[in-house]
């Protein structure tokens, strides 16, 4: 890593990088994935990194996430650890086909693609870009590839591996597919990996992805995820955040939803250090529709930003935005959403919802809801409101014998609620509504599932 | 039916602009370009003392090393600003003492525009302030006003006659390194209006300025300042008009208030600058800096904007809420047809305890036109208890244009509260049904639901403004069916 010289911009540093360590990078991975890395090196050459002030990164300090300096391992270095061991999923109902990711490449020993029930294939990319090559090709990069962020022109050029799930014509999956996504190491550590999900035309999945830190190292992740709904498919995907503060995670999701579709994705951000979730959807088929929601609770230092933009390129599609957040300490937020209405896209029924409360004087929120509309026969409307909580809830409360500190919790977590209740796997509802329980009271602690007790 | 309505939309849209006209009056210009030797030039042909004319430089200076800002939804074709005449007045053989010396080619021009200039129009009640091409060209009511105390006189004016108080003021809102426009402004900027009100008065009238470009390839630059002292109170009205051309002509004004404890200022644009032909040729290009501050506690700031013309707007105009206890609002109605684009808003900045603002947008837009809300509401660590509620509604006519909301919400105070609302929709075929049942044609009903749509800005307009924006609105809208 020597070759990194601090004045470099930081975009010169990783074409560098890609240079020194391509031969490691491309043997470790798959020829399909490798044919896409010289385009998006030419891309992030092009674009560069996000700066901060941009429209798109207003508040977000990117460049100060890449600052330090984090090891990246290319080669086919697999963790020494047993994972198994020290990881265990707390969820105690919750019954799932579990796929673990660590430090950004698929970790499973000898099986690297798993065949389920009813023809689902989950597992590795890169092995399923060699064995399935034809399904890999359909979708790999043609959601994500058009994106004018340099970020993903980076996990694009670096990303080796990541989790991929395919699910068959008119195929339910039983059990909802699991994935554990991990970061642990002896060192301060970036990963970017790149998730592919495919539910083809009448298909059903439900899909939880868990990201865990399990050492106290620093880390980032910058991660793709391209998520394909075909005709009429359902996909429900809840994704839960909770890495310790020194981590950073960005995250890219790119969904494209073909006609009569549903996608619900709900982000629960609880613990990391900076979060930053993009999140495009592109509605492409008529009566597609599409659920994003996000719930974030933060606190000390913690900053986390949601940027989300809906894609309405077809009439009569559906989608509804519900993004929530409590701020304390001096921990700090963003809201960024935007619905576009093409121009012929009429017929459109879109709703946007942000709602935050500020804990202290210190917590800073910023929300952005943006309405983009080139159609008249459409009906979308946003609201965005920033307050405490409210005086006469917590009155009504209080005057039925329940201390101060009791109200204000109940409060909170009906506010949180309102999210939860949307996630449609009913162990993990509970589980997350506990979870979020303990957050609020301050109970939670990174350390709950880990068996390392490292402090 | 829907022929029929496009018919009707044709014929409106294609209703000829009627400030159209020019004036042939003579022009004392300079000629084209901009540097340092134009705007001492025009900083001498101004008779002005000389920290004036180094205020002019620095902004200069400081302009050459700005870029124009890109992060508007708009479409601004590249500006040649060496190509723009920067000083173009209205040629005055001596000083006017009485209205029977000006030219009568001016007054003609602006009796066409039914501005009363001429003192025996009394009834009007308003006092005004002509600008024809960046040059103040008659102020009238300005000795009634005097007996109160009351300022009211061109820039050029107030520079030569209450230079304190001018030095004090100007740039205290928007300084010159504020943006790409205002710097420009605070370079080149010709005339403009200035007012001050002392303590404790109330003006008993309207005060008015009447912005008119007449000659070919100026760039209008003219600057308001307005000063309420503490517990004064002033409404002021800004109007514009434009001859049609078929190039564009850059209108980059500075509009600055400062209220003093407990003061009043209301602001009101009926802003129609010539918008440009249908196929979007020729039209204003509308950059303007407009803030006040509530400096003084319980001081109270309100913006009331009517936008129709211009072929681009890039406007917001802002109250920076100071004081404790301190309002801001800001009414605005935008309408855009045509291939006219319209980036506004506002900006509530919240400093001052209990500080409140309220922001009514209503958009309206047609043709192939594009408009945007675009605003801030930002509340500091200070501004306990403050409030603000935003509601910014889009209307679409037609389905070839575009409406768009951006709002920024920035809170750092937990004490305080914010809520911003939009919606987007169209006229729906209902209500016109309904008012079809009724006998009310289509046309008419449009105009009707238009108005409706835009009241609660409209109300909040002078008296005679009102009527003259919701006639307006009318000529712009009528028969243009979704």
């Amino acid at each position: 890593m020597s070759t990194i010289t601090k004045n470099m911009s930081l975009r010169d540093q990783f074409l560098n990088l890609y240079r020194d360590r391509a031969g490691d990078i491309s043997a470790n991975s798959a020829p399909l994935l490798n044919n896409y890395r010289d385009g998006a090196l030419a891309r992030l050459e092009d674009l560069g990194f996000p700066v901060k002030g941009s429209e798109e990164y207003r508040y977000a300090d990117i460049e100060s996430v890449f600052k330090n300096d984090l090891q990246k391992d290319f080669g086919d270095i697999r963790v020494t650890f047993n994972i198994r061991e020290i990881f265990h999923c707390d969820v105690p109902d919750l019954d799932t086909n579990l796929l673990l990711l660590v430090n950004g490449r698929y970790y499973n020993g000898s099986e690297l693609i798993r065949k389920l029930p009813g023809g689902i294939i989950a597992g590795s990319l890169a092995q399923a870009a060699k064995d399935y090559p034809e399904i890999v090709e359909k979708h790999y990069g043609r959601y994500a590839g058009a994106s004018d962020d340099g970020l993903v022109a980076l996990n694009t050029a670096f990303a080796q591996d990541g989790i991929f799930i395919y699910v068959p014509e008119r195929v339910k999956s039983e059990k909802p597919i699991q994935v554990v996504n991990i970061m642990i190491s002896d060192n301060d550590l970036m990963a970017q990996h790149r998730n592919l999900f495919i539910a083809e035309d009448g298909a059903e999945a439900k899909i939880v992805v868990c990201d865990h830190s399990l050492s106290a190292h620093r880390f980032l992740t910058n991660s793709v995820n391209e998520v394909f709904t075909g005709k009429g498919a359902q996909i429900n995907l809840t994704r839960i955040q909770n890495e310790h503060n020194g981590s950073s995670q960005i995250t890219h999701s790119y969904s494209h939803q073909e006609a009569g579709s549903n996608l619900t994705a709900s982000i629960i951000s609880l613990h990391g250090g900076f979060i930053r979730n993009n999140i495009f959807v592109t509605l492409n088929g008529e009566h597609a529709e599409n659920h994003s929601m996000g719930l974030y609770l933060s606190d000390k230092g913690q900053y986390i930003d949601n940027f989300v933009h809906i894609d309405h390129a077809s009439p009569n599609c559906f989608s509804n935005q519900l993004f929530k957040g409590v701020l304390d300490d001096y921990a700090s937020g963003s809201f960024n959403g935007r619905i576009l209405v093409r121009r012929d896209a009429q017929k459109t029924n879109a709703y946007q919802s942000n709602n935050n409360i500020l804990l202290t004087d210190d917590a800073k929120m910023y929300s952005r809801p943006q309405l983009e509309i080139y159609a008249d026969d459409v009906k979308c409307s946003h609201g965005s409101t920033m307050g405490r909580l409210d005086d006469n809830a917590l009155f009504y409360l209080r005057s039925r014998g329940i201390d101060k500190r009791e109200a204000r919790l109940m409060l909170m977590f009906a506010f949180a609620h309102e999210v939860i209740q949307n996630i449609k796997v009913k162990a993990l509802q509970e589980r997350i509504d506990d979870l979020v329980n303990k957050r609020l009271r301050g109970e939670l602690s990174r350390c709950n599932n880990c068996a390392m007790k490292c402090g | 039916m829907q022929k029929e309505q496009d018919q009707i939309l044709n014929e409106v849209t294609t209703g000829e602009y009627k400030y159209g006209f020019y004036t042939d009056i003579e022009h004392d210009s300079i000629g084209k370009g901009l540097n340092e030797d134009v705007i001492r030039l025009i900083s001498e042909k101004k008779n002005e003392p000389e920290f004036m004319l180094q205020f002019r430089l620095k902004a200069y200076r400081h302009w050459l090393t700005m870029k124009m800002p890109g992060w508007a939804h708009l479409d601004i074709p590249p500006i040649d600003y060496q190509e723009l005449v920067y000083y173009s007045a209205p040629k005055q053989k001596a000083r006017l003492s009485s209205l029977d010396e000006v030219d009568p080619e001016l007054l003609e021009t602006f009796n066409k525009l039914g501005i009363p200039l001429e003192e025996q129009k009394h009834l009007a009640g308003v006092a005004v302030d002509a600008v024809m091409d960046s040059v103040s060209v008659k102020t009238t009511f300005k000795e009634t006003l005097a007996e109160l105390g009351i300022i009211f006189c061109s820039f050029s004016e107030a520079v030569r006659e209450y230079p304190d108080l001018v030095r004090q003021y100007m740039g205290s809102v928007v300084p010159y390194t504020d943006n790409y426009y205002a710097a420009l402004n605070s370079a080149v900027f010709s005339d403009g209006s200035f007012c001050y009100i002392p303590k404790g008065v109330r003006c008993p009238m309207e005060l008015s300025t009447y912005f008119r470009i007449n000659a070919a390839n100026t760039g209008q630059f003219e600057r308001t300042l307005i000063v309420a002292e503490d517990n004064s109170y002033v409404s002021y009205l800004e109007g514009c008009t434009a001859p049609m051309r078929d190039e564009n002509q850059l209108h980059a004004a500075i509009v600055e208030i400062v209220a003093m404890e407990g003061a009043e200022v209301k602001y009101a644009t009926v802003q129609n600058w010539y918008p440009g032909n249908k196929e979007g040729k020729g039209g204003i290009y509308n950059f303007v800096t407009k803030r006040g501050i509530c400096k003084g506690d319980n001081s109270k700031i309100s913006w009331t904007q009517v936008e129709t013309g211009s072929a681009i707007t890039w406007k917001y105009p802002s109250c920076i809420l100071k004081g404790d206890n301190t309002t801001g609002e800001f009414y605005s109605v935008a309408l855009t047809n045509n291939r006219q684009q319209a980036d506004t808003g506002t900006k509530m900045i919240h400093i001052g305890k209990n500080s409140k603002s309220i922001i009514v947008s209503k958009g309206i837009s047609s043709g192939v036109s594009n408009n945007s809300y675009r605003g801030l509401v930002k509340v500091l660590r200070g501004a306990e208890n403050a409030r603000n509620f935003s509601q910014c509604d889009s209307l679409l006519l037609g389905d070839k244009c575009g409406a768009h909301t951006f709002p920024y919400i920035e809170s750092n105070n937990q004490s305080a509260i914010i809520e911003h609302e939009a919606t987007t929709s169209r006229i729906g075929e209902d209500q016109i049904f309904y008012c079809n049942q009724r006998g009310i044609a289509t046309e008419d009903a449009i105009s009707l639901i238009v108005n409706g749509y835009a009241k609660e800005v409209l109300n909040k307009l002078p008296m005679e403004f009102a009527v003259e924006a919701q006639k307006l609105l009318q000529i712009s809208l009528e028969g243009s069916v979704g």
